[in-house]
């Protein structure tokens, strides 16, 4: 058993890693061919032809694009991210705060909003269609339909602005203690826990009444146990693998799509560094951002998978 | 099955309705075209303008009414093809398994692993900006997240007994992809549809703020909401309106989903609620 | 400074004695012009700054891929936060003239091709370094290398040469007569860095009153008052200042509302009227020179037939702009890009007006049927699509019928504006109407967005470039301005003003029509109240 579990998860890691690689050539190629040009970008409305002609130049965008994959391929196996062309920073040093910062924010949402939706998933569960069940569905519905930056304005308004509890600009920085970063990203997690709490809690509330229809349930009901605990520890392990895939969309979704809680909040993540360097065409730059988005896609789908695979029974012993 | 619908589906199903009848039939509804500008930016509500006028002075009900057809019409669209390709490609997936599914797998990963917004911006900018596009791009993309749900319900499927009897049976793929797992997956692709289908409108509110969406003077809910944001600190209603509708029509669409997810739990025999 | 001139100073902000009263008794004083007006717009601001506290700016306008190395910047915030840290030889004052930074005096020869500069003694650099002449070659010198990547350089090629006299001296020579060099000096790339910045352009090293202490591009940058500067009274009050990059405006307005920053840029004229309404916030708002514009290649069809581009000249509804884009908040323009913030502005010409017969009349003129495609988009200038819909709007009452198509912000200035035939676009102002002209007007300006190539235009510009006689100069200027206007193709509707917002905490708010942020001036020239 645990050496099937062991061969299942090195097989996992070995197509993730090479999935990766399938990535890097396909980011790679995807921004050799996005339109624009990366000098008038850089430099804007205020480019000069000279200025433009130097700027080419300097990107060595006369050699063949399979040398310039390979070269830049070899300095990432490296850690070596390069340097902006932009603005001729180190990309990992910028690049690392910002990580550091957007997992910061993904890791306390999350550890609010997964527990909480899976909670009040139970809950609807176990009162269907009662008063609250339907006061779940409509508030997380509510709020996963206003746009994110509405939800953010808004929370600004009372928090901020009229109670003055919480600041708006939750720009963190090197000075801060843990508490006072707390503090400060309280408003873009509230937001963002407000964003992706519905889908979460109605996949856990479908899946476990869907499982519900079983037999076994009727069985353990007819035990004698309490419904919460029944849906606890009868319904729910069975419900867990789709709701393992939407608890991993969201994740991925608190580090990679982020981009407009952040530019509300001011919070110094990826998100808007990625759109920055994209404006400007900072090709090294768009090209290491997207490479980390793509690892932690990968490693959350793999780990939905695994979790998937390892919750189920028959497909953990394959006939 | 209509007599025992309960209340909540009968709220949803009228709102449904009222927004697609709005969305048909929108040039007969509206008191003034898309463009118009009827009076002074953000006027309040007033005879002539039963919802006010937006920020450059277009009355809000007109562009609300003639916005519900756009935004219906490419959300419903790109949801349904999200649906039909995602769904069906991961249940096939899961049947087939071995070197097919980690395929198609894989390559959805790849898809997924691609942020959106960078993969948006690379078609959209090669390809023009029609209506066709956008629900394609916007179907596609989707489809990846479905492809996974589907998938991951379908393998756990695929391994119960009725599944195993059926194959004992000698039943074919195609059968056990339409009749056996499809209805049994049905339940959590349902939940799912609801918000995909919300999922789509805020999607393409945010294509048409970066200018790769819907063309000016026409604007979709998400975009009306955008356009007025800056009266929202200050108390202007005109963005909280195209903002309820959206959550409105989420909520109604979810409640008629709900419906559908129990009557087909009720046909089962199940004990519903 | 003698105490005659520092009474004199004080008798023009009393309102008793005109400002060109005062500079030709300066004058009469036997003092260069140049220092008199220094001192002018000292003895204004002073009324007594307090030192001390921290001044907190959030502003739009700053991206993640800024940098430090003042030939790059192109950005707001880069803008302000130069202005604070690093100085060039000449500032312009408010009023359009002239002032010395670190330059003390400035001499011309006669044919104003040979400039002769006399710098400051005595300022030093951040890192301990005196400044001399040759930092300042050395500066001009990098950003004139036809490799660097400045945005000066387009400047900086109307110089021959630049020579070392003295330890404290330097002369330039321009390739044609410039009368208004000393004025394109003032340009913020253009920051006095120890040898020019050849070394590390990117060290953050300067003159200016305040020192880098930290540098987080698109989050946050911050400074602290350089201990050794050398002019602390006009520049340099509060004790630290940092920016806060808050591009979302009403984002940008809550902190302010809350306040987490006592200075926004950017207010948008949609809420200006609310933020005025607001305790503890004052609305500072100046008539500038940037101009919001829609531009027609005059040399592409159907643009190239001059009545089809009377035709949407007399078809935009400029006032009804004014009013809807601006909130009044502006004025309406005149398809010349030189309005009365500029000094000789040719003040006759004529208003255009949103004249539809007129219009109809040269649509059917210029025979043209069928669409014009016009090109939007929200990066464009604020407002820009809704700018467009109206355009679209108040044509088709003339007949005329435009398309408007919004393009993705992403890529908008590389892909489309100067690209398209026709497109939405802006302009900051710039020093002079020379200025504006050779950027964008003359047959071989990098960014003649129009495509307006005329030789006579060309050969007035350069006349104009070289006349010291200021009567003269200003006659030319007003021939220049009526072919932009009735020739050209630019459709330019309105000039917009600069809106920004202080907590009342703040005082010196002396307003700049050159740009944002007092044009960025402002953080080295608030106080904070105690």
């Amino acid at each position: 058993m645990n050496s099937l579990i062991a061969r299942l998860i090195a097989q996992r890691l070995a197509l993730g890693i090479s999935l990766l690689f399938a990535v890097s050539v396909l980011i790679f190629a995807g921004t050799q061919i996005l339109p624009g040009d990366v000098a008038q970008s850089i430099l804007g409305q205020g480019a000069t032809p000279e200025a433009l002609a130097n700027i080419r130049r300097e990107l060595g965008l006369d050699q063949p694009a399979w040398q310039r994959y390979l070269s830049w391929l070899g300095g990432i196996l490296q850690g070596d991210l390069g340097t902006a062309l932009s603005n001729n920073r180190d990309i990992a040093e910028s690049l690392g705060r910002r990580v550091n910062n957007t997992l910061f924010l993904a890791f306390w949402t999350a550890v609010v909003a997964v527990p909480l939706a899976i909670l009040l998933g139970l809950v609807a569960v176990r009162y269907q269609n009662r008063w609250p069940d339907r006061l779940i569905s409509g508030s997380t519905l509510t709020a996963i339909s206003l746009p994110e930056f509405f939800i953010g304005y808004l929370l600004i308004y009372f928090f901020a602005v009229q109670l003055n509890w919480f600041p708006s600009v939750a720009s963190v920085h090197d000075r801060m203690s843990l508490g006072e970063r707390l503090h400060a990203i309280a408003l873009p997690a509230a937001t963002l826990t407000l964003v992706i709490l519905a889908h979460m809690m109605r996949m856990t509330r479908a899946a476990i009444l869907n499982v519900m229809q079983s037999a076994y349930i009727e069985t353990a009901e007819l035990k004698g146990l309490r419904s919460l605990l029944i849906i606890w520890r009868h319904a729910f392990p069975n419900a867990v693998s789709p709701v393992v895939n939407v608890v991993m969309i969201n994740l991925a979704f608190l580090v990679v799509g982020v981009v407009v809680v952040e530019v509300i909040f001011v919070y110094p993540g990826m998100g808007q560094y990625l759109i920055d360097h994209v404006a400007k065409r900072d090709i090294p730059v768009v090209q290491a951002v997207c490479l980390i988005f793509a690892a932690v896609y990968i490693g959350l789908n793999m780990i939905a998978d695994l979790v998937s695979i390892l919750s189920n029974p028959r497909l953990r012993h394959p006939k | 099955m209509l007599r025992h619908m309960p209340v909540t589906a009968m709220i949803g199903l009228v709102l449904t309705a009222l927004f697609l009848i709005c969305a048909v039939f929108a040039p007969w509804l509206a008191p003034y075209s898309m463009a118009e500008v009827v009076g002074n930016p953000w006027e309040p509500r007033s005879a002539a303008s039963l919802l006010g006028t937006d920020n450059i002075g277009r009355d809000l009900l007109s562009r609300l009414i003639y916005g519900a057809r756009t935004t219906i019409t490419i959300a419903a669209l790109a949801t349904m093809l999200a649906f039909s390709l995602g769904s069906v490609l991961g249940i096939l997936a899961a049947v087939l398994g071995g070197w097919a599914d980690q395929l198609m797998s894989r390559g959805v990963d790849l898809l997924m692993s691609i942020p959106t917004l960078i993969f948006a911006l690379l078609i959209l900018s090669v390809m023009p900006s029609t209506i066709a596009v956008l629900v394609v791009v916007m179907g596609v993309l989707d489809s990846t997240r479905v492809y996974r749900l589907a998938r991951a319900v379908a393998v756990d499927l695929n391994v119960q007994d009725f599944v195993e009897a059926a194959r004992l049976r000698g039943e074919g793929r195609i059968w056990i992809i339409f009749r056996e797992i499809l209805p049994n997956a049905l339940a959590p692709l349902i939940a799912e549809l609801g918000l995909r289908f919300i999922f789509a409108v805020l999607f393409l509110s945010s294509l048409s703020f970066l200018g790769l969406g819907v063309q000016p003077p026409d604007a979709d809910w998400g975009s009306l909401v955008r356009e007025n944001r800056q009266g929202i600190v200050f108390g202007v209603p005109a963005a909280l309106i195209p903002a309820g509708a959206i959550a409105t029509l989420a909520i109604s669409v979810n409640l008629v989903a709900d419906w559908i997810l129990k009557q087909k739990t009720d046909l089962k025999g199940g004990r519903g609620g | 400074m003698s105490r005659e001139l520092e009474f004199l100073s004080t008798q023009v902000i009393m309102g008793r004695m005109s400002r060109r009263d005062f500079l030709g008794r300066a004058a009469a004083l036997g003092v260069a012009i140049p220092v008199a007006t220094s001192m002018l717009s000292s003895a204004a601001l002073a009324s007594s700054p307090i030192k001390g506290g921290a001044l907190r700016a959030g502003m739009q306008g700053g991206e993640s891929t800024d940098s430090l190395d003042p030939a790059l910047w192109t950005s707001q915030v880069q803008h302000s936060f130069g202005q604070s840290w690093g100085e060039a030889l000449t500032n312009v004052s408010p009023e359009g003239d002239l002032v010395p930074r670190l330059a003390e005096e400035i001499h011309a020869s006669d044919d104003a091709r040979e400039w002769t500069f006399r710098l400051r003694r005595g300022v030093q650099f951040h890192n301990g370094k005196e400044m001399d002449a040759d930092d300042v070659v050395a500066t001009l010198e990098r950003h004139s290398d036809e490799d660097s990547q400045s945005g000066a350089l387009g400047i900086m090629r109307g110089i021959e040469s630049v020579r070392k006299t003295g330890n404290y001296e330097i002369v330039i020579t321009t390739t044609e007569a410039n009368a208004d060099l000393p004025f394109l000096l003032s340009d913020y790339h253009l920051m006095i860095q120890p040898n020019g910045g050849k070394d590390a352009p990117e060290a953050g090293i300067g003159t200016g009153p305040y020192k880098v202490v930290e540098f987080e591009p698109g989050v946050r940058q911050r400074a602290e008052r350089f201990q050794n500067y050398w002019n602390p009274d006009e520049f340099g009050h509060a004790d630290e200042i940092e920016i806060l990059i808050i591009n979302d405006t009403t984002s940008r307005m809550a902190a302010l509302q809350s306040g987490q920053v006592d200075v926004v840029n950017r207010v948008e004229p949609s809420i200006v009227d609310r933020v005025a309404n607001l305790s503890n916030v004052r609305v500072q708002s100046v008539a500038g020179r940037a101009h919001y514009v829609f531009v027609m290649h005059a040399d592409t069809a159907p643009f190239s037939d001059n009545d089809l581009r009377l035709a949407l000249k007399y078809a935009i509804n400029r006032e009804d702009m004014v009013d809807r884009i601006l909130r009044g908040y502006g004025t309406v323009g005149n398809d010349f890009p030189i309005n009365a913030a500029y000094p000789l502005f040719p003040e006759d010409i004529p208003q255009r007006e949103f004249d539809l017969d007129r219009a109809a009349y040269h649509y059917r003129r210029s025979g043209h049927d069928g669409p014009i495609v016009l090109r939007t988009s929200e990066v464009a200038f604020p407002g820009a699509v809704d700018a467009a819909q109206l355009f679209q709007q108040s044509a088709a009452q003339a007949g005329i019928t435009i398309d408007v198509r919004r393009e993705p912000g992403d890529g908008y200035w590389s892909e489309v504006w100067n690209v398209q035939p026709f497109s939405a676009s802006y302009w900051s102002g710039r020093p002079t109407q020379d200025q504006m002209y050779s950027t964008a007007y003359i047959s071989t300006a990098d960014w003649n967005d129009t495509r307006f190539k005329r030789e006579d235009f060309d050969q007035l510009a350069r006349d104009a470039r070289g006349e010291l006689d200021e009567t003269r100069r200003q006659e030319m200027y007003r021939d220049m301005g009526l072919m932009v206007r009735d020739e050209g193709g630019l459709i330019l509707p309105m000039f917009n003003d600069y809106i920004e917002a202080t907590s009342d905490r703040v005082q010196g708010w002396n307003p700049h029509p050159m740009g944002e942020m007092m044009s960025g001036y402002a953080l080295s020239r608030l106080w904070l109240s105690a």
